[in-house]
């Protein structure tokens, strides 16, 4: 429950210096989609982390898995020709009583196959198979690694979980995970560990390649930095802090209409759990569903969703932000 | 929109006036802000090597916008919590070096003025 009224309370249509007022001003409202190369599924709520920087609200005591029709309709709708990523999320997506069945499907269909995995997870009983698993179905991973400095993400994601990383990272890179040549991806994510947005990734990148090299031997791909969206327990933590107008304010401060046009939701299709069909998976966490109303996978038509007009509101500002912001980086 | 001027001298919202200090001179706030630009981004050294200056030169100029923004920029940039601490020591120990520096020149008189 909000403390205060928040920006997103507000439709964003109905106030001034809204989102929609930003991408008016450059000729993007209304903001459409420009096809679906992405399918992201959101495959449970379950998670072995209570991050404080969630907006998937992910936690132990989730029982919320998709249904197996529903994957079964997320798999017709996978080999759509456009569609070219196939990216698991959640929660945490091994935690699907599915997982290893849904992971066989999809890479049957011979398409990029990203899971977004916290690493903890393959660390404990019963998925420690699960890295050898994956890099049989040549899965991308792509693991979140807030800061490289780890009280700061220890801060976020609880005590003791950035070593715990660090541990996961050792296994994958063991079997060739993060390797040059090796064709095994192992992308991490930086977000910032409070109020503030994030420095250029080509600086991160490097400074992490740097830590993570030289004082504990671990090699990755590539940096994927994320603006803080403020929905979830991110919102939550800014309110609680002081901090949400000045952020908000950022935000908006730092907007790039480069970012808008090139923003992730013009390529993606975001499904929850329950089969639902929304923008990102950020919508999907304020249920706002696809033209504003409640569409699932079964309701699917390839042309209206490949030029459909995207939901707004002001969370939408951490997408535009500066270099922008998506679930695989900049996008500027 | 006309805002209420603050009854601070220091206001987290002036920050909002600074691109606009080229207004009555125009020419040199264009070059004022070209220099600023080339000064601190990355080059022989890193945008991250020259935050943390900026940082240290902040807190010994008591700039308090400039605090803010560079403790941001370094937060924005990775930059750990004691790595800033460390910088802003470099800048303590400079500012009481420049000091006791100074106690040359009043040794210098002493010695002269003394009998």
């Amino acid at each position: 429950m909000a403390l205060t009224p928040t920006i997103n309370d507000i439709p964003g249509d109905q106030r001034r210096d809204s989102f929609r007022d930003h991408l008016a001003q450059d000729g993007l409202y209304p903001l459409t989609a420009n096809g679906i190369e992405i399918l992201q599924l959101n495959i449970t709520r379950k998670c072995n982390l209570s991050c404080r920087h969630c907006h998937a609200g992910g936690t132990p005591e989730s029982s919320l898995h998709m249904k197996e029709k529903v994957i079964d309709k997320c798999f017709e709708i996978a080999g759509y020709p456009g569609i070219e990523t196939i990216d698991l999320t959640g929660g945490a997506p091994e935690l699907h009583p599915s997982f290893m069945n849904i992971v066989e499907r999809f890479h049957s269909l011979g398409k990029r196959l990203l899971v977004r995995s916290n690493l903890v997870i393959l660390l404990e009983e019963p998925f420690q198979h699960l890295p050898d698993f994956m890099a049989r179905h040549n899965v991308e991973i792509v693991a979140s690694l807030p800061d490289i400095h780890g009280a700061r993400t220890d801060r976020q994601r609880g005590s003791g979980v950035f070593q715990k990383i660090l541990e996961g990272i050792r296994t994958l890179n063991e079997i060739g995970y993060g390797k040059q040549n090796s064709g095994l991806i192992l992308d991490l994510v930086h977000n910032p560990a409070g109020a503030y947005l994030p420095g250029s990734q080509e600086a991160l990148e490097s400074e992490y390649r740097r830590v993570l090299s030289r004082d504990y031997g671990l090699a990755f791909n590539k940096l994927f930095c994320l603006t803080n969206c403020p929905v979830g327990r991110y919102l939550d933590y800014l309110e609680q802090s002081g901090n949400y107008a000045l952020y908000m304010k950022a935000l908006k401060s730092a907007f790039n209409p480069s970012a808008a046009r090139n923003a992730m939701c013009r390529i993606t299709l975001s499904v929850d759990p329950e089969g639902n069909l929304h923008d990102c998976d950020f919508n999907q966490m304020l249920n706002m569903g696809i033209g504003g109303n409640r569409v699932s996978v079964f309701d699917f038509d390839y042309e209206q969703l490949a030029s459909r007009s995207i939901q707004i509101r002001d969370h939408c500002f951490a997408c535009t932000a500066g270099a922008g912001s998506s679930c695989q980086g900049v996008t500027v | 929109m006309v805002k209420t001027m603050s009854d601070n001298y220091y206001d987290p919202e002036d920050l909002e006036d600074f691109p606009n200090i080229g207004e009555d001179a125009p020419e040199l706030g264009a070059a004022f802000f070209n220099y600023y630009q080339k000064a601190t981004e990355g080059g022989a050294l890193s945008e991250r090597e020259k935050s943390l200056i900026a940082l240290a030169v902040a807190t010994v100029r008591h700039c308090p916008y400039c605090i803010d923004a560079y403790t941001n920029k370094c937060l924005s940039l990775g930059v750990a919590d004691d790595e800033m601490m460390e910088a802003v020591h470099v800048g303590a120990a400079m500012s009481a070096g420049d000091t006791l520096a100074h106690a040359t020149q009043m040794r210098k008189i002493l010695k002269k003025k003394g009998m």
